[in-house]
């Protein structure tokens, strides 16, 4: 497809074929943080757990770049035997068309097709193949930012995709945890910064009432819906940076949840920020969300 | 300059207007440099600074408060930069007519003003620069234009910009440059860090 990856395939011993892309399959490290000031998201896995055990099983560093796909799962075809493992929102997987299990490494003969099927419970599963995948990174990442466009473009069927050497074997001793997402989330949050901005009824529906996950969510953020967050001031806010699990509340009131691919500034006020985003990675659209958490005001200077 | 808290890993210092934002800015980015501040990204923006990725949101708060910036006229810093610029732009008329002066007293305007990249958003590279003065602001577009082709130098608000890449926007449109803005190869990949000082020079 793209030039990097054409040079990539004459150069590598070993490469990956992409015979079915799924709905949106990206690469994923664990991202580019510290590009912020020059308004480069920081990107990465959305479950950063679920890729660094996927690496483990297969012997790469915690770091390496592996497969995110998105409820729809992928199928590949390795060029030369090698080791995958996946991990994250559980699916089936068939290597050479013989159902295997996920949550360890599986050896995979040359030539064979390894086939990720759609995610049962979940959304986000990790493909990881021993050496990585090594596409050119870009400003320290080989991360898809579907925000800014850097990184490798989302997956089309018929890519290649080099893998690098293989440098370690498996690790014998991980372990996976079947744990289903649940369909209720409970997520601590500290208000702030701009708490001030919104009336206390806004305050007291965010900390006691439920929230829907909606379906226009994605890796830039997850859209809620549920009552409307009432402002105190009005007009506009000077573009200001935003964090990773800030809860951003734009003109119509609903909150939405910053995620991995999220703005580097933003002009809607943050009502609060999530002390985690991990359970978001998994969270299917429909799912509830309740926030609790410590009121927290503002720090005046000394 | 206030603090507020952001979360359990960054803290929002919000100062009095953009001058403030560069000195803060310049402090934090030093005594990163120096080792006094643990911190992954430094965000100046419009009023604020956003100081992410710090191990103790309350010990970075304390930590910030008890220091004194270096004052204004020691943290211009900035590398200095000449964009050429061709002032061909689709609504360069258009602003010349908003500040009710004409064509070549805009374009003078513009290329004549020192600008600063007062801080980077909306895409990767792409600088919000100030320096003109009040009463210059220009209004965004009614609606914005599904495309707008890289290195397009535009107005909007306070601010002037360039189009890193190609993209939608709705920034009124007064000249080009065939400058190179952001380059993954480069080190740092951005021309225009905050800090940086500006000059659109006529091509």
């Amino acid at each position: 497809m793209s030039g990097p990856r054409e040079s990539a395939r004459r150069d590598e011993a070993q490469w990956i074929e992409v015979l079915r892309a799924g709905g949106l399959t990206t690469v994923q490290d664990l991202g580019r943080p510290g590009w912020a000031h020059l308004g480069v998201p920081r990107s990465g896995a959305m479950d950063p757990y679920a890729l660094r055990l996927a690496n483990r099983l297969v012997g790469n560093p915690e770091p390496a770049a592996a497969l995110e796909t998105t409820m729809t799962g992928c199928t590949v075809r390795l060029h030369r035997a090698g080791t995958v493992a996946v991990t994250g929102a559980p699916a089936v997987l068939r290597v050479g068309g013989r159902a295997v299990d996920t949550g360890g490494p599986v050896a995979v003969p040359a030539g064979a097709v390894v086939e990720l099927g759609p995610a049962r419970q979940g959304v986000r599963s990790y493909l990881a193949i021993a050496g990585g995948i090594t596409v050119e990174p870009v400003l320290g990442s080989r991360a898809t930012d579907t925000l800014s466009g850097l990184g490798p473009a989302p997956l089309t069927d018929g890519d290649t995709l080099p893998v690098g050497p293989v440098t370690a074997g498996p690790a014998p001793v991980d372990f996976l945890p079947d744990v289903p997402p649940p369909a209720e989330l409970d997520l601590r949050v500290r208000l702030g910064p701009r708490q001030d901005w919104f009336t206390p009824e806004a305050v007291r529906a965010l900390l006691g009432t439920a929230y829907t996950i909606g379906s226009m969510s994605n890796r830039v953020g997850a859209r809620l819906a549920g009552a409307a967050l009432p402002r105190a001031v009005p007009g506009e806010l000077p573009s200001e940076g935003v964090v990773l699990g800030a809860v951003q509340v734009p003109a119509d009131g609903q909150p939405l949840i910053f995620l991995a691919d999220h703005p580097t500034t933003g002009g809607y006020p943050v009502i609060a920020v999530l002390d985690d985003v991990l359970p978001l990675a998994q969270a299917r659209p429909g799912t509830i969300v309740r926030f609790h958490g410590p009121v927290a005001g503002p720090i005046a200077r000394p | 300059m206030w603090i507020r808290p952001v979360g359990a890993r960054a803290l929002l210092l919000e100062c009095a207007d953009s001058a403030e934002v560069e000195t803060w800015r310049a402090e934090l980015w030093r005594r990163r440099e120096a080792g006094e501040l643990v911190a992954v990204d430094i965000v100046p923006a419009a009023r604020t600074v956003l100081v992410d990725g710090v191990p103790d949101a309350g010990e970075a708060a304390e930590l910030v408060a008890g220091w004194t910036p270096r004052p204004a006229a020691d943290s211009r810093d900035g590398d200095y930069l000449e964009v050429p610029t061709v002032y061909d732009g689709e609504d360069l008329s258009a602003v010349a007519e908003l500040w009710q002066v004409d064509v070549d007293t805009a374009v003078a305007r513009i290329s004549g003003t020192e600008l600063r990249v007062a801080f980077c958003g909306f895409a990767p590279g792409f600088a919000y620069l100030d320096g003109f003065p009040d009463g210059w602001a220009v209004p965004r577009l009614p609606s914005p234009r599904p495309r707008v082709p890289a290195g397009a130098v535009a107005l909007a608000g306070p601010y002037a910009g360039i189009y890193p890449s190609a993209s939608p926007g709705g920034w009124r449109l007064v000249g080009r440059t065939g400058m190179r803005l952001f380059d993954v190869h480069r080190d740092p990949p951005a021309r225009l860090v905050p800090g940086t000082r500006v000059r659109l020079v006529p091509a």
